[in-house]
């Protein structure tokens, strides 16, 4: 091959490699981001039964309620405008309370959320981005318990 | 006083550098002989910013509470170990560090680079004084490490306990290394591009660098895969966080430099290609700064509401790699053309190396700046998890897995005799071990599957670059080549043992109680309270058995005051064939205590094959310099014959 044509050769190679990189992720992040939803939004309908997505808000006072199996546990998860049960069977993280934030990952199945996941922080001043929000509205004084 | 001196040489190795950069650019433009005097101030800026880091050291040794950040992230009561480490547990400790790595590198160029071309050296510490003018003014102006507070208050507010670890002494030092160790490759790129030299010399002069970043790079993210996974108590080993995923995509780029690097060093090809990876793997590095340094990843908003770090860093990153990818696309057209060679030979099997690997960068990067940009454009808040990246990343790295045991067998230019032949005995093995797994295991998942029976075929076909020629013959690079092909497969067949086999067991028990897990029969013996330095626990005591003699391990969940938290301490315990991994959870109201125990069939290979990944690229760079030497030993007995 003459070394002009192999450099066309090449190039094309890469800018093909990098078309079929974004097509591969458009493909990806439509099929497998799971999006975050608050109560509200699952009251109104918005989650596809059974698929993968994150649930945020506030774990309502007085709500965790401990199974008789002692590993699984359902609580409900308010935003102020709608409650969502929860059921999750695992050990809760650390900073899981009640009356602060909590963010689950998992799926709709009725009415309820079946959680696989709870998140909790990673590192020093790590939340899950979606709490950010919650958090600050929490603290602007906008109460999110009734 | 302490903080002040860190402060003014802080202060001096930026107004240093700024000079470093005017003296390059002069001398590149007029024929003035400035050489030696950008060498010695890129030293002395080495120097300054090492004292200023000593000086945090310092204060953050004496819990000088007079100063901001001591009293924000220490405490007295604070281990010395982690009073110590602590100094970089934090934005500005971890900035100024970064900035420590970046001079000293332009330190260590200006002193030991004796390969490349004196304009060529000079323009590129004039580049890396630019990339080091950048930083300084943004740790001066917008994250101070030394700033004071008057009155100084009685205590600090402590660590967050999750960094109170072994792991934080080592694990961001040795990432920014290798984060740092880029930017060298990043200069010299642009200094090769500035001269017009991107030749065989350009690539060697870099390689060291490059293999050294590469190394820190992989050992750091081997450290902090396992930090992880027994600090965090979840049992994982990778969690795609965007945190992991900004180590990870500098050292996918470095990877793909590493390789077409050797292809510029041995043949002269693949010119304008080296060079953009080498602008790229700096440029994840500071992609990678800039996600975790800027509190983007916190939440858009939290970046919107407090702008000044985050944008101060968008605006670095912006500026150096616009500048360039703009030198780039201007000097790229006067690249000469590199040398030819034919579809089947080594180039071209590097060539699809660094296709592979730039897709998977591609996807990591799209994967983990999608939700922001997401939430920037529409508001919409979604979050790109392991699904995403283990569907996409996963076959195209399993790919990559069977054609690194293909590729070294290759030869330069031209593959006149067929490869196929070698690899009958690694085929047979990766087909042997497949049909075991139909067989013996006939559950587990597909990728799993795959990935073992890749594992198997990789470890035979990596190391039959060692059988051409005597072993004692052979180059070390290719011993190190050989050895870091054969940790991707050991890392391999972890990864995939750990997730087809592992057992998993949740369950409330008594003291007293039994359960099992795998092969194991855990009892749970007392749970009692435990204290430590600045911590109170509870405390499980298991007792483990399999057939013969039992062994203990005492989980327990800490509860530190300053601040207020808790922590699961896992209990580990290794064995040649795999980890019991046992977590305390909550009481129950009955009396009895959440366990989580697994069992995690050859999971240690994960980390094990990181390790020999990195140990390959130790002994690769040891090879490389080292015969070099010698090869420069015999040019001046040469020349003193002559």
């Amino acid at each position: 091959m003459k070394p002009k044509n192999q450099r066309l050769v090449l190039v094309v190679a890469a800018i093909a490699a990098v078309l079929l990189a974004v097509l591969l992720a458009m493909w990806g992040l439509r099929e497998r981001a799971a999006y975050f939803l608050t109560p509200a939004d699952i009251a109104a309908g918005k989650a596809e039964q059974g698929r993968a997505v994150r649930l945020g808000g506030m774990v309502e006072q007085g709500s965790v309620q401990p199974q008789s199996d002692g590993v699984t546990i359902r609580f409900v998860v308010t935003d102020g405008h709608a409650r969502t049960p929860v059921v999750y069977r695992g050990i809760v993280p650390d900073l899981f309370r009640e009356g602060s934030g909590a963010v689950a990952e998992g799926r709709v199945e009725g009415r309820t959320f079946i959680a696989d996941t709870i998140l909790a922080k990673h590192d020093e001043r790590y939340m899950p981005p979606e709490l950010g929000n919650l958090a600050a509205e929490h603290k602007a004084g906008k109460t999110l318990e009734r | 006083m302490i903080a002040e001196i860190g402060l003014a040489a802080l202060w001096l190795a930026a107004g240093l550098a700024a000079l470093q950069l005017l003296l390059t650019v002069a001398a590149l433009r007029a024929p003035i002989d400035v050489a030696r005097t950008v060498r010695a101030v890129a030293v002395v800026q080495g120097a300054l910013t090492a004292l200023a880091f000593a000086m945090l050291l310092t204060v953050f040794a004496r819990t000088d509470l007079s100063v901001a950040l001591v009293f924000e992230n220490s405490h007295s009561a604070k281990p010395f170990m982690y009073k110590v480490a602590g100094a970089w547990g934090n934005h500005e400790g971890s900035m100024l560090l970064w900035v420590t790595v970046l001079s000293a590198a332009g330190a260590f160029l200006a002193m030991f680079s004796r390969r490349t071309g004196e304009r060529t050296l000079l323009a590129a510490l004039g580049a890396q004084a630019a990339l080091a003018t950048g930083f300084y003014a943004f740790l001066l102006i917008a994250s101070n490490p030394f700033a004071r507070l008057s009155p100084a208050p009685i205590e600090g507010r402590g660590l967050n306990p999750l960094l109170q670890d072994p792991g934080l002494a080592f694990h961001p030092p040795t990432l920014y290394f290798g984060y740092v160790g880029l930017s060298v490759a990043f200069s010299l790129a642009v200094g090769a591009l500035l001269t017009g030299a991107v030749d065989s010399r350009a690539a060697r002069a870099m390689r060291p660098w490059v293999l050294g970043a590469w190394i820190f790079l992989t050992l750091g993210i081997t450290a902090g895969s396992y930090w992880a996974y027994y600090e965090l108590g979840w049992g994982g080993w990778w969690f795609w966080d965007p945190v992991e995923n900004a180590s990870l995509m500098p050292w996918l780029a470095a990877t793909a430099l590493l390789h077409s690097i050797n292809v510029l060093a041995a043949r002269g090809a693949l010119k304008a290609w080296t060079m953009m990876l080498a602008v790229i793997a700096f440029s994840m590095s500071m992609v990678g700064t800039f996600l975790v340094r800027s509190g983007i990843l916190t939440s858009v908003h939290a970046f919107a509401v407090d702008p000044q770090r985050g944008t101060f860093l968008l605006a670095l990153l912006f500026l150096y790699v616009g500048a360039a990818f703009l030198l780039f696309a201007l000097r790229t057209k006067t690249l000469k053309e590199g040398a030819p060679f034919e579809l089947v030979s080594r180039e071209t099997g590097l060539v699809i190396n660094n296709l592979l690997l730039s897709v998977i960068l591609a996807i990591v990067f799209l994967g983990t700046l999608y939700p922001l940009f997401a939430e920037a454009v529409s508001g919409e808040k979604l979050s790109v998890g392991a699904p995403y990246f283990n569907s996409l990343a996963g076959p195209l790295a399993l790919l990559l897995a069977v054609l690194v045991g293909v590729g070294p067998l290759l030869s330069w230019r031209r593959e006149r005799r067929p490869v196929f032949g070698k690899l009958v005995v690694p085929a047979l093995l990766g087909a042997g071990a497949l049909v075991s797994t139909i067989i013996l295991a006939p559950h587990i998942g597909l990728l799993p599957r795959a990935a073992l029976a890749i594992a198997a075929f990789l470890a035979a076909a990596s190391i039959l670059p060692l059988t051409v020629r005597n072993p004692f013959r052979t180059p070390l690079a290719t011993w190190g080549m050989a050895v870091a092909h054969f940790g991707i497969a050991v890392a391999l067949a972890g990864m995939a043992a750990n997730a087809a086999f592992t057992s998993e067991r949740l369950a409330i028990a008594r003291p007293g109680e039994r359960m099992n897990v795998g092969p194991w029969l855990v009892q749970l013996d007392s749970v009692t309270p435990a204290a430590g330095p600045n911590w109170t626990a509870i405390e499980a005591q298991l007792n483990a058995s399999r057939g013969g003699g039992a062994i203990k391990l005492e989980p327990q969940t800490r509860y530190f005051s300053d601040p207020p938290t808790e922590t699961n301490e896992a209990a580990i315990r290794t064995f040649w064939n795999g980890q019991l991994y046992t977590v305390i959870g909550r009481a129950d109201p009955s009396g009895g205590w959440q366990l989580r125990l697994w069992w995690k069939p050859f999971v240690t290979l994960i980390w094990l094959g990181g390790g020999l990944i990195g140990l390959g690229g130790l002994l690769a760079l040891v090879g490389r310099t080292w015969r070099r030497r010698r090869r420069r030993e015999v040019d001046w007995r040469r020349e003193a014959y002559a």
